[in-house]
């Protein structure tokens, strides 16, 4: 995607050097430089240098003294110390179970809709409001809703209420271990699908109607249709979407550091949690150490698992 | 879907206002059938418009989109209908009959008590303050990086803009500790910024994918504008302020949207860096008074704290739902 360029490189003649610097200003490179200079120094001081600084800062102490940093370094120790702590495995174990959750409801949710709004032929636009309007809602405001309104244990809460409607007993939605993390994933889904939504009704209107005609011609039925013509023509796009939304669910903080806090009994503890929790919630003082380890640690996982995946889906997507 | 690639100008005639991308340019005199006709094509999806025709098949299409219809309306706009009314419902009254259509006893107490009582006004400001300054920070990055990486492009543009391009590849949670430590303490500068709400605006410029979009936006626009006004004697920040700016009111458009409402909804970032409870935004503040707040009144400061960003997307939905702003939704 970057270009390269240097057209007049190849005949460059060799010159004095304050000639050079004098031609420099004469074609404006000072004020071309201006120009970049808010975007090098935002990206210097708050990009490139934070993330060059997580590399080193996984392999020191880092500690605050009296509002200085100090840092020290501790080779391989914080990495030693974050795979040897049993947290970890159970928040990779609930971040993969809070993953397969959200391809199990959360993938096909938004397609179904999609492909059901594709068929609709007026007022589209509501639709598509309709879908996305949970995607608007700030995340905290849907979340403490949702926490304090619809997953209500009591039966007075609003699901526990609509349960009773069908003589059914209330559920504990976020009290248990097992409840907790696919009422988290319920709210999540909720939440994500509209984006997905409107990607896959924009993909759909790029199907080419001939096939459906083609298809009908022989002789097939409106859900063969969907298998054999809709999917495969989406198959690009739902491949991306797979895999950003995996990428999506193993970062996953806000549901359950507002919802349960990790709880109950570490039931919905992930990855970012316990991240988070090294860093910012320890009482002997922030782990910096081990909290950027994890992260950089989760990185390259994830580069691993998106690679893999290409890979994987590779000859998959581009053979039609 | 299409509104920006239409080929209005190829064809002269009043009637191609509606015209298709996929009209060739000898359809200039579209007739009124035609036209139907392609809408009708543009439209249709797996069910053609003879299946339509079916009886059978048309009435399964009518309850299919209803129960649809239905659905999403649970899905969008009853949460948000719900949160309305329990703002103006007695908390007893919510307690006892969460479901009813109408609040008996309907008051505006609760707003009023989450607006002053809760300093909801307070939480409002902070978040406007810390929204707009975000906002201007990524368009002031986006616009002067772009137009330097596509149009004034020096030589060693290509290797800021790899640089700039790869950050896109590093998940945001390995940022976080390091990005903590550095708005503790600049490097080089030594600003501490804890507490201030240039912890927020700053970092929020390195936004890549903006000066992606942004330069692409500005890759697109013809260069023979530019060699115009460069003959015409002006210099880049000329060119830069009244010409390119002037031309690329649609991403500038985007970009705003998309940066207002993402920093609207931030909530770990301020919460780390923003301890001053008079300074913290709403959505920092929201989780730490559930506890101590009635219900209801917090019901009420919940439905407050939407009404900006849905009163945007109700504004702006074209940069939400059509494909531009598919970035951001990917983005998320």
């Amino acid at each position: 995607m970057s270009t390269i360029e240097s057209p007049a490189g190849a005949v460059r003649q060799p010159r004095a050097r304050g000639g050079r610097i004098k031609k420099w200003f004469r074609e404006g490179g000072l004020s071309t430089f201006l120009f970049f200079v808010p975007l090098l120094l935002i990206f210097g001081f708050f990009s490139f240098y934070p993330i060059v600084r997580a590399a080193i800062m996984s392999l020191q102490h880092t500690s605050i003294i009296n509002g200085a940093v100090v840092a020290r370094m501790a080779g391989w120790s914080n990495y030693r110390l974050v795979l040897t702590d049993p947290n970890l495995w159970i928040a990779a174990k609930n971040t993969a179970y809070f993953a397969f959750l959200a391809f199990l409801f959360g993938y096909p949710v938004p397609l179904a809709i999609a492909v059901l709004m594709s068929e609709v032929r007026r007022r589209k636009g509501l639709y598509s409001v309709l879908a996305y309007m949970p995607v608007i809602i700030p995340p905290v405001v849907a979340i403490l809703l949702w926490k304090t309104v619809f997953f209500d244990a009591s039966s007075d809460g609003l699901f526990n209420k609509v349960l009773g409607w069908f003589g059914m007993d209330p559920v504990p939605w976020l009290e248990t271990a097992g409840h907790a993390m696919p009422s988290i994933v319920m709210e999540a889904t909720w939440a994500a699908a509209g984006g997905a939504v409107i990607i896959y009704v924009a993909a759909l209107t790029s199907v080419n109607p001939d096939l459906y005609d083609a298809a009908g011609i022989d002789g097939a039925g409106i859900f063969r249709k969907i298998w054999h013509v809709t999917l495969p023509q989406l198959r690009a796009v739902l491949i991306l979407t797979l895999i950003l939304q995996i990428i999506a669910t193993a970062q996953v903080f806000l549901e359950p550091y507002l919802l349960t806090s990790g709880g109950p009994n570490n039931a919905t503890l992930t990855v970012l949690l316990l991240i988070y929790r090294y860093a910012f919630e320890n009482s002997a003082g922030g782990d910096y150490g081990a909290a950027t380890a994890l992260s950089v640690m989760l990185a390259i996982a994830l580069a691993i698992i998106s690679a893999v995946y290409f890979r994987l889906t590779r000859s998959w997507s581009t053979n039609s | 879907m299409n509104v920006d690639t239409s080929t209005v100008a190829d064809t002269p005639a009043p009637t191609a206002s509606v015209t298709q991308p996929t009209t060739p340019p000898a359809a200039a005199k579209v007739t009124r059938r035609q036209r139907r006709k392609e809408a009708e094509a543009q439209q249709r999806g797996i069910l053609s418009t003879t299946d339509l025709r079916t009886p059978r098949i048309r009435r399964t299409h009518r309850v299919v989109n209803g129960i649809l219809l239905f659905v999403l309306l649970l899905w969008g706009l009853v949460p948000l209908l719900w949160l309305a009314k329990a703002s103006i419902s007695p908390t007893q009254e919510l307690l006892r009959h969460p479901l009813s259509l109408w609040p008996k006893g309907a008051t505006l107490d609760n707003l009023h008590e989450a607006w002053y009582d809760l300093q909801l006004s307070l939480y409002f400001k902070n978040t406007i303050i810390m929204a707009l300054g975000s906002w201007f920070a990524q368009l002031f990055i986006a616009t002067t990086g772009g137009y330097a990486l596509s149009v004034l492009r020096p030589k060693y543009a290509g290797v800021v803009n790899a640089a700039v391009v790869s950050t896109l590849f590093i998940p945001a949670i390995v940022l976080l500790v390091p990005l903590y430590l550095t708005v503790l303490n600049v490097p080089i500068v030594h600003w501490q910024l804890i507490n201030s709400y240039w912890a927020i605006w700053l970092p929020a410029g390195a936004a890549a994918f903006n000066v992606v979009i942004v330069k692409r936006f500005f890759d697109n626009l013809p260069r023979e504008i530019f060699e115009a006004a460069r003959m015409d004697g002006a210099g880049p920040f000329r060119l830069f302020w009244s010409v390119v700016l002037p031309m690329s009111k649609p991403i500038v458009g985007v970009v705003s949207v998309f940066a207002f409402i993402a920093a609207w909804k931030d909530f770990l970032w301020p919460l780390l860096v923003i301890n001053d409870t008079d300074k913290q935004p709403i959505n920092v503040r929201l989780p730490a008074i559930e506890p101590a707040t009635e219900h209801a009144v917090f019901l009420a400061a919940l439905f407050i704290s939407t009404l900006l960003p849905i009163a945007l997307f109700i504004l702006f939905q074209r940069f939400f739902l059509r494909g531009t702003g598919l970035g951001g939704a990917l983005k998320g």
